[in-house]
């Protein structure tokens, strides 16, 4: 069963339009990356297949199941530590214990900064925050903007290994990056949706 | 690392987007801090300006105290939804799965209780300052703390249409302090009433009104117009 399908999208700002005839459908243990040049639209795409952006948007877009939405943004209060951030996420899919939290900051080698406020840690270290969120929220469709932007080889790895992880238990996810794909994912070339048009 | 399968209700949806906030306000003290300044300063200003008359100050004091909370709370309007649209939080309350006309109300009224219920209990030192006799004190808290929770409410409405508009304080003003004279006409008037011995209490009752129907319609259009802001 699909997780989100996304057909004929047409995506407009003002007089332009950034991409037309997109159609994708995520099903249960895919990965789809989107590719494409700054500018082109991967964003807009994103808050698009998120519900975010309605204004301009054509085609029709289905979500099946609960979803994880990870912007370029990380949704985090500075003068909250990581524990309150977490378990007061706006995105109120968070229903994990402290015990939960606190071993999905672990997770994230943030192990000693659970009480410092988020606005005290590095950019990565902020990121990280932002996604040991992936880790308690029961969210099976995720959508992730740039996710290993800020983090280090070591981050990158293990945001890898997590994504495996969730597509293999039955999650599906679409991401952008500017990396050549590092799962064999399906692409979604946005620079072609865009000539299209 | 499986989540719980615990739902969460509305109810808890709300108190944790109020708990948040009420946090963040705590850790900052500014916030709670620069309203009450302000207030202060500019009251202070009105003996210097008027003149060191008490009878003359007393007459106006219902009007100053008014006028002045009602600047203090179009201050905060416009950094209530800015943090939360810079952060990226408005688009996580959106995609929530509860109404965002909810979890937005969860924080006005955190924001409300920093600002505009602080205001209305301190207001009787402010009161005293301008020799607003002891009459019309108890008129002067409450019509506060009602008058000061619509405000909130309208304010928020017009801050969250132009949190994606850089440079929008004057048009914050222009949405907002129309919307605003209500509010600021029942107060006076509930705070002159007092002051004379007149029927205060249908002012009141006026003011109360219109704070439950603010706190039925304004969180819905709260919503509406943060959806809008996000779409741009």
């Amino acid at each position: 069963m699909p997780l989100l399908t996304a057909s004929d999208v047409a995506i407009e700002r003002g007089e332009r339009r950034l991409l037309a005839d997109v159609n994708l459908t995520v099903s249960a243990g895919e990965i789809w990356q989107l590719v494409g040049a700054n500018g082109v639209g991967k964003t807009s795409l994103m808050r698009a297949l998120a519900g975010l952006a309605r204004l301009g948007v054509e085609g029709q877009i289905e979500r099946q199941a609960e979803l994880l939405y990870l912007g370029h943004a990380s949704a985090l209060k500075p003068s909250l530590n990581a524990m309150e951030n977490l378990r007061c996420h706006p995105a109120c899919d968070v229903m994990a214990s402290d015990d939960d939290i606190e071993r999905a900051l672990a997770a994230v080698s943030l192990t000693g900064n659970e009480e410092r406020p988020v606005g005290a840690l590095s950019a990565g270290q902020q990121r990280r925050v932002a996604l040991a969120h992936l880790l308690v929220s029961p969210a099976r469709l995720w959508l992730l903007d740039e996710p290993f932007t800020a983090l280090d080889s070591s981050g990158c790895d293990w945001l890898d290994e997590k994504i495996q992880q969730h597509v293999e238990a039955g999650g599906g996810l679409i991401f952008t990056s500017h990396q050549p794909s590092r799962f064999g994912s399906r692409q979604t070339d946005l620079e072609l949706a865009r000539f299209a048009c | 690392m499986p989540a719980s399968e615990a739902n969460l209700t509305l109810h808890g949806a709300f108190a944790r987007q109020f708990s948040r906030h009420a946090r963040a306000i705590i850790r900052s003290p500014a916030e709670v801090a620069n309203p009450l300044l302000f207030f202060f300063m500019v009251i202070t200003l009105f003996p210097l300006g008027l003149g060191p008359d008490p009878q003359r100050l007393a007459e106006m004091a219902p009007g100053i105290l008014w006028v002045v909370a009602l600047l203090s709370s179009l201050m905060v309007s416009g950094k209530l939804f800015a943090s939360d649209y810079e952060d990226g939080s408005l688009e996580q309350l959106a995609i929530a799965p509860f109404p965002l006309a909810v979890l937005a109300l969860g924080e006005v009224a955190a924001y409300w209780l920093a600002t505009g219920f602080l205001l209305a209990l301190t207001s009787p030192i402010f009161a005293l300052i301008l020799g607003l006799p002891a009459t019309g004190i108890f008129t002067l808290v409450v019509s506060l703390l009602l008058g000061t929770a619509c405000l909130t409410l309208i304010g928020a409405v017009g801050s969250a249409l132009t949190v994606s508009i850089r440079r929008c304080g004057m048009l914050l003003s222009l949405l907002i302090i129309p919307l605003n004279v209500p509010v600021l006409i029942f107060g006076t008037t509930a705070v002159s009433e007092a002051v004379v011995g007149g029927n205060a209490t249908s002012w009141l009752a006026l003011m109360g009104a219109l704070a439950l129907g603010s706190l039925a319609v304004m969180p819905v259009a709260i919503g509406a117009a943060l959806r809008v802001s996000l779409d741009q």
